[in-house]
């Protein structure tokens, strides 16, 4: 069988129903194999839309997101969305073609040192260069990718190794010698945060992605409801916790909401579960949390005590550590005082806006997004505050439901992305949320949407601005609006000649009108929200500063 | 401080670059770095030294160093009792006389000279960190002309 088609097989074997894809040179063997192989192939606009889509497409469904781009410029149109996985532990496998063996490293017609370029941005990379080393090391890439804390694995595949001839042997078992997750954690250490948990007084736990990458959720809210410790999450855990539940504080951080930032900073027991303290969550190292003790549950070690101490570390996966963590736990805290406190900041420094006559406001439109659909969607995102406030107004109540780039912040991510998951979840309603700026980046895949029909509804807050960016010049550097003002096509128009259809709203009275119509339309819509052009989002806390020093803005 | 790590790796291309891209990416040089194939062909043992002011990037580095997929263990030596050594060539100058002083100071040191050519001695020597520094001032007075090291090889005690 000639590699090509064994790349195929490969893929089959491996569970991949469908992949994200631009053809090209280099891969022209893999492409006329797909041209009558049994396997989905959606063909992108771009390549950094296939890449956000296969990511997309993982986050909607936990599995494995592929996407197949050409050498050269196809691999390097690939490298932001790969960076953008990787940044957010999302299970991918990219194949890109290479020039054939004789030529690499010549400077050949579209060549690219593409295991080189990827080397910091994916968990693993390979160039195969005997055929016969194909089918295995596409079973270790799957396997690589999802196991452990997943990330993207490229593999590099050579024009005359996608034509040579071997014979199709799909290993079973994959089996490396360097590579074993730990998955269980260490029961001393378990008994350890189980006896600090009974001791603590004011507890709160503060929950990452890895709740949604183990699965763990149920766990979650059964630690929660015991203990009665408030819960808080990261951007990425999002959908870990349910987002109506009397224990959720929402997220914390710097557009994280001021009770959550308060409890945290209050807090005398922090249980952080797959989540790596990063700076947009502590804000201010120095000051971060001064009294608490730390329980730190991850998968990766290196995770651990990178930025903060860490009293009690376990490494392992979420929902089996926080499993036996709550079989563990024999004397339950006394939190009511803690949650009365709580619930004081709740009151007191609610998430608010204020109307401005028939202006748009965001947290209106978003508002109303979830009344409408009672969290029965999906919600995408592009990068800005578009994406922090739908973070904020829209309330998650199952894993798998809130696909945004966080780690890395990409503009350009929730258009593919939300195709991608309307293809892993064809059941489910699809929303990107976006700013006039971000669509921009990737509105090429409007044309993967119509012409394989794929239905998702694009929510434009368009404020005529580079809303963040503006924000912080606002903020921090005089109101000198420094190429944030920003043109854009007439997007009912634009998404009308894709052949998608396009709706404009300009007064609030509109808004639940223009969305029950986007989702009654079997076809991609865009709607472009004319939104009050410099609102802000708060609350916010500046860089570098500690999380309870919030600018709590107009409220 | 200058630490001393050991790996052992599969013994495959590639896996040099991702060990030097952990260090290189926060701006760390690394000092020495010594790799070879071990009893088993499939493995390849590495001792790097590397200067790193920030021990709390340095502990970072190695749990990065564990989580490469052909990594396969990390040993920091820094606070292991073990045993070093570093092989160095040299050419310096020689007459007739020198021998002599040559022969005693290589009775104090592990060292021979390996060639005489003209007025150009090639010498060889053995030893740790600080015997090799001490040979090396010794050895100034005859005016070293080239210096190759291997770098520090270590392993556990």
């Amino acid at each position: 069988m000639v590699g090509a088609r064994i790349l195929l097989e490969s893929l089959k074997r491996a569970g991949v129903e469908v992949i994200f894809g631009y053809p090209g040179g280099q891969v022209l063997p893999i492409f006329d194999q797909l041209y009558d192989f049994d396997i989905k192939f959606i063909l992108t606009r771009h390549e950094q839309g296939a890449a956000h889509a296969a990511d997309g497409y993982s986050r909607a469904t936990g599995k494995v997101g592929v996407c197949l781009a050409t050498s050269g410029p196809g691999a390097t149109n690939l490298v932001t969305g790969i960076a953008n996985a990787y940044m957010d532990s999302i299970p991918m496998v990219a194949i890109t073609g290479q020039v054939g063996t004789h030529l690499i490293g010549n400077d050949a017609f579209q060549e690219a040192d593409v295991t080189g370029i990827t080397r910091p941005i994916t968990k693993h990379n390979f160039l195969v260069k005997d055929v016969k080393d194909l089918a295995r090391t596409i079973a270790e890439a799957f396997y690589i990718a999802s196991s452990g804390r997943p990330g993207p694995v490229l593999i590099d595949i050579p024009l005359d190794i996608q034509r040579a001839d071997t014979e199709f042997i799909w290993p079973e078992k994959v089996n490396l010698r360097s590579y074993k997750p730990t998955y269980s954690g260490h029961p001393g250490q378990i008994k350890k945060a189980a006896r600090l948990i009974s001791s603590a007084r004011r507890p709160i736990i503060y929950a990452g992605g890895g709740i949604i990458t183990s699965g763990g959720h149920l766990e979650l809210k059964a630690l929660a409801e015991k203990i009665q410790a408030p819960v808080t999450t990261t951007f990425m855990g999002l959908g870990g916790f349910c987002g109506t539940h009397k224990l959720f504080l929402g997220m914390l951080g710097m557009h994280g909401t001021a009770y959550a930032n308060h409890a945290v900073m209050e807090a005398d027991l922090i249980i952080a579960v797959g989540a790596r303290f990063d700076d947009r969550v502590t804000g201010r190292l120095d000051n971060f949390a001064p009294d608490a003790k730390v329980i730190h549950i991850d998968i990766d070690p290196s995770s651990i005590s990178k930025n903060v101490r860490v009293d009690i570390p376990i490494v392992g996966d979420a929902k089996n550590i926080i499993g036996e963590l709550i079989s563990q736990i024999k004397k339950l805290p006394d939190t009511v005082a803690w949650l009365k406190m709580i619930e004081g900041w709740r009151k007191k420094h609610p998430l608010t806006y204020k109307h401005n006559g028939s202006m748009i406001k965001p947290q209106y439109i978003l508002e109303q997004l979830w009344k409408l659909t009672k969290g029965d969607a999906i919600i995408c995102t592009e990068v800005g505050q578009s994406q922090m406030w739908a973070c904020q107004w829209y309330k998650y109540l199952t894993p798998r439901t809130w696909i945004s780039s966080g780690g890395l912040g990409t503009m350009g991510f929730g258009f593919p992305a939300a195709i991608g998951a309307k293809l892993g979840c064809p059941g489910k309603e699809v929303f990107n949320i976006a700013g006039d700026g971000s669509i921009q980046m990737n509105i090429q895949e409007l044309a993967t949407c119509v012409a394989n029909k794929i239905n998702v509804k694009v929510l434009i807050f368009n404020n005529g601005f580079l809303g963040m960016v503006r924000q912080w010049q606002e903020l921090f550097y005089k109101k000198r609006y420094s190429y944030t003002p920003i043109t854009s096509p007439d997007f009912v128009k634009l998404a009308q000649s894709y052949g998608a259809v396009g709706l404009r709203v300009s007064k609030k009275s509109e808004v639940i009108k223009a969305l029950k119509k986007a989702m009654q339309i079997k076809n991609t819509v865009f709607v472009d929200f004319r939104i009050e052009p410099e609102e802000n989002v708060w609350p916010m806390v500046p860089a570098g500063q500690a999380i309870n020093k919030m600018i709590e803005g107009l409220a | 401080m200058r630490h001393t790590i050991s790996l052992l790796v599969e013994n495959k291309f590639g896996v040099l670059a991702r060990i030097a891209g952990l260090f290189s990416a926060r701006g760390y040089n690394i000092a020495s770095l010594a790799v070879s194939e071990t009893l088993d062909p499939t493995i390849s043992y590495m001792t790097i030294v590397v200067e790193a002011q920030d021990e709390k990037i340095l502990e970072q580095i190695n749990k990065q160093l564990n989580k490469l997929i052909d990594v396969i263990t990390v040993t920091d030596f820094t606070k292991k009792e073990h045993v070093d050594r570093e092989l160095i060539l040299l050419k310096i100058g020689y007459a007739v006389k020198d021998k002599q002083k040559l022969d005693e100071l290589f009775k104090k040191y592990v060292g021979k000279i390996i060639q005489v050519k003209n007025d150009t001695a090639i010498v060889e020597a053995v030893g740790d960190q600080s015997q090799i520094g001490q040979l090396l001032e010794a050895l100034s007075e005859f005016g070293i002309k080239e210096l190759v090291r291997t770098g520090r090889l270590a392993i556990t005690n």
